[in-house]
């Protein structure tokens, strides 16, 4: 799909797919809120694993050194694209591979059923891939009478469940042991009626019900971490072996990767196998990680084919201040961080990236005047979390500014009539501009002290601010503002040039 | 247009305004300068806190330690180029199953295997990852992924610190394999649960 975008000079090529909410993040924050089982189960995954990240990562004397090259690596990338897509294909090609372009997920889809048609197979083993997830594959592959069988523990259960991922590392996070039994015990055809929720358990039940798939399965599809340049390598990083029995055994391999996965060299591995361990899993380094290029006679697949998909990355990229969000590694530590998710969890946020990185990434692929996606950007309290656990060190929160800024300009664009929003934020203009104006807002705060009543709560605020109210309530504002207060506790001594509101307002400048 | 030239298309107007970006600043340690037994000391530290079984054995004790390892297994296979010292333990008729590039065994063959042995081409001590990169010693990927017990031998010399320094060692374009520890899922909260798909029991024999 593409668009032509307001108040642009040139046609972007935007994303499409599963990049996009289903309903506005407010809305579907709201009834994921009130699921307390989903609440409880995210808030004690993303703890254990904040928990575990912050052990491994404290042990490494060069951390932020590590991330500092890694930062600057991707900004090299992307300066340096062209030139490295070319060299990638080069070198593919060259050890025997194939490589295909997708402009989008319809075109990717295609090309990936062409190339399991030409096979005569009817169905494949899939490894845990964002891209494919991205493009919609599996729904696309079953229209056309393909069987695609997740073979990720996590995709497996929400594959069997009829369930969307929430996560892009731990898709299931927002189901508990109990659930997957109960998952298992309805939809895994054979499985032992004695299952109970021990995980082990649970795991070795998805080890017997995809044995057979892995041995006899012609065909798999795969995504990939990271695609070395120079030498046209490729790196599926994993824990289960699902990933190394999917790039091994089959006869054909398909591997469907977004552009921006590049790196420059095989050394440039150093910096980013010792980021996304620490950062995704909280290990030092993941059980399993698989690296080929092209085809290797007498071991793994003989037929080997990269699809490089687009599918709104370029979009991205032409944004200066939002292309950086093109170096996520997807680690996926942004959103176990991220205050806005452990609450509402990833479905909120409708595309496949959920969390601080979805909410800049699937705006600037699908771009900011897409309806589904451009509440987005306001799904962050700007809390800063997430780009201190960034290993690669993207800005979110500014680019979050960013594109709420771009949001404002494309709404002034459509409308005639100035918003609430306008008119909020023109009032918020004027009451910041000048210490005096704010103290004449202050004045309205034992108002809002009367509107909480006794509990001192503010249930329901009126006009547009009322949707933040509807499923929190918020602390009645203090009795007077902390300028008053200042004002009252620091009467100004006779040898003080300066009175306190002089000092506030000259800081302000500051 | 072809999708190929469209794409690129798009990048080069994409990046009109030419980025400017510093040279990569690679600060991070290159080395540990860790000797040969702390390396040993940190590798065998790391590998059994990911639940695989280690043994540090003098070069005559290597054969000794597979034959025990291997005690309850029937059939096992192995790479064609492994050292033949390392089967002295393995009386007639030999269970040791070759797998030849020539005729290599088939995935069914592989599944009916107990076990796999093999060596390793390089170790990373601060990880706990052992590299596999299909030399002869080692074996196509598939030998040591289907058969659920891996026993895997380590030369010391082998070892080395962190990552820098061991891919100076390797040929980014063979087909490699890092393993750190045993298969695992942390899939269901988050939990650590060893053993899925790939082999479930991964024995280390560090030969010193
Ligand atoms: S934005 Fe950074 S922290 Fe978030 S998933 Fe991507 S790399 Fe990880």
């Amino acid at each position: 799909m593409s668009q032509i975008s307001l108040g642009m000079p040139r046609i972007a090529s935007y994303g499409s797919g599963n990049l996009f909410a289903t309903e506005s993040f407010p809305h579907a924050a709201h009834r994921d809120l009130d699921n307390a089982q989903l609440r409880a189960n995210l808030g004690h995954a993303t703890g254990t694993i904040r928990e575990k990240r912050l052990k491994v990562v404290a042990e490494l004397p060069d951390w932020e050194e590590l991330r500092e090259a890694g930062s600057v690596l991707k900004q090299q990338v992307m300066a340096d694209l062209p030139r490295l897509l070319v060299q990638l294909e080069e070198n593919v090609t060259q050890r025997g591979g194939t490589v295909h372009w997708a402009r989008d997920a319809q075109e990717a889809n295609e090309i990936v059923a062409g190339l399991i048609r030409a096979e005569g197979a009817t169905e494949v083993v899939k490894v845990k891939s964002m891209a494919t997830q991205e493009i919609g594959l599996n729904e696309y592959l079953e229209e056309q009478g393909i069987a695609a069988y997740e073979t990720d523990l996590a995709e497996l259960i929400v594959q069997l469940g009829h369930d969307k991922p929430s996560h892009i590392l731990v898709p299931a996070i927002h189901k508990n042991r109990t659930e997957i039994r109960d998952i298992f015990l309805a939809e895994m055809a054979g499985v032992d009626p004695e299952l109970t929720d021990d995980p082990r358990q649970l795991a070795m039940a998805a080890r017997a019900h995809l044995r057979r798939k892995f041995l006899s399965t012609k065909v798999a599809i795969s995504g990939a971490n990271f695609a070395i340049a120079d030498s046209g390598t490729l790196a599926v990083v994993e824990s289960e072996g699902n990933g190394r029995m999917c790039l091994t055994l089959p006869e054909t391999l398909i591997t469907v990767m977004g552009i921006e996965k590049l790196l420059p060299t095989f050394l440039d591995l150093e910096v980013f196998m010792a980021l996304l361990p620490r950062s995704s899993t909280g290990e030092r380094m993941n059980p399993y990680t698989s690296l080929w290029t092209g085809v290797t006679e007498g071991d793994g697949p003989q037929n080997f084919h990269l699809v490089l998909l687009d599918n709104g990355r370029t979009a991205a990229l032409a944004d200066e201040m939002g292309r950086s969000a093109l170096h996520c590694i997807r680690c996926s530590a942004c959103m176990n961080v991220c205050p806005v998710y452990e609450r509402t969890g990833g479905h909120a946020y409708g595309s496949t990236y959920p969390g601080p990185i979805g909410a800049i990434l699937s705006p600037l692929m699908t771009g900011i005047e897409a309806e589904e996606n451009n509440s987005l950007p306001y799904a962050s309290s700007l809390c800063g979390a997430c780009f201190d656990a960034c290993p690669v060190k993207i800005n979110i929160p500014e680019i979050l500014v960013h594109l709420r800024g771009k949001d404002v300009d494309a709404e002034h664009a459509k409308r005639k009539l100035p918003s609430q929003m306008d008119v909020g934020m023109a009032a918020a203009r004027v009451a910041f501009s000048s210490g005096r104006n704010l103290a004449l807002v202050e004045k309205g705060l034992p108002l809002g002290k009367l509107m909480a009543g006794p509990d001192q709560k503010i249930k329901r605020l009126p006009g547009m601010a009322g949707g933040w109210t509807q499923s929190r309530d918020i602390p009645a504002p203090p009795k007077q503002s902390f300028r008053a207060w200042w004002k009252k506790e620091h009467v100004p001594t006779p040898d003080t040039s300066q009175t306190p509101d002089a000092a506030a307002e000259s800081g302000e400048d500051g | 247009m072809s999708a190929r030239e469209e794409i690129l298309d798009r990048i080069r107007a994409a990046l009109s305004d030419q980025p400017a970006v510093p040279p990569v600043p690679r600060n991070y340690r290159q080395t540990t300068g860790l000797d040969a037994q702390a390396l040993v000391e940190l590798l065998v530290d790391r590998l059994v806190d990911y639940k695989a079984n280690v043994f540090v054995e003098e070069p005559d004790g290597v054969s000794g330690r597979i034959g025990e390892l291997l005690a309850g297994a029937g059939r096992f296979v192995i790479p064609p180029g492994l050292p033949v010292g390392w089967l002295a333990f393995d009386a007639e008729p030999a269970r040791a199953v070759v797998d030849h590039p020539d005729h290599p065994l088939t995935v069914g063959e592989l599944d009916a295997m107990d076990a796999v042995l093999t060596c390793s081409a390089v170790a990373v001590a601060e990880t706990g990852t052992i590299v596999l990169d299909g030399s002869a010693d080692q074996g196509r990927r598939a030998i040591s992924l289907v058969p659920d017990h891996h026993i895997c031998v380590v030369p010391v010399k082998s070892i080395v610190g962190i990552l820098p320094e061991a891919l100076q060692r390797l040929d980014g374009t063979r087909p490699l394999t890092l393993i750190s520890g045993p298969s695992a899922t942390s899939d269901i909260e988050l939990e650590r649960v060893e053993g899925v798909h790939g082999p479930r029991r991964l024995d280390v024999i560090i030969a010193v």
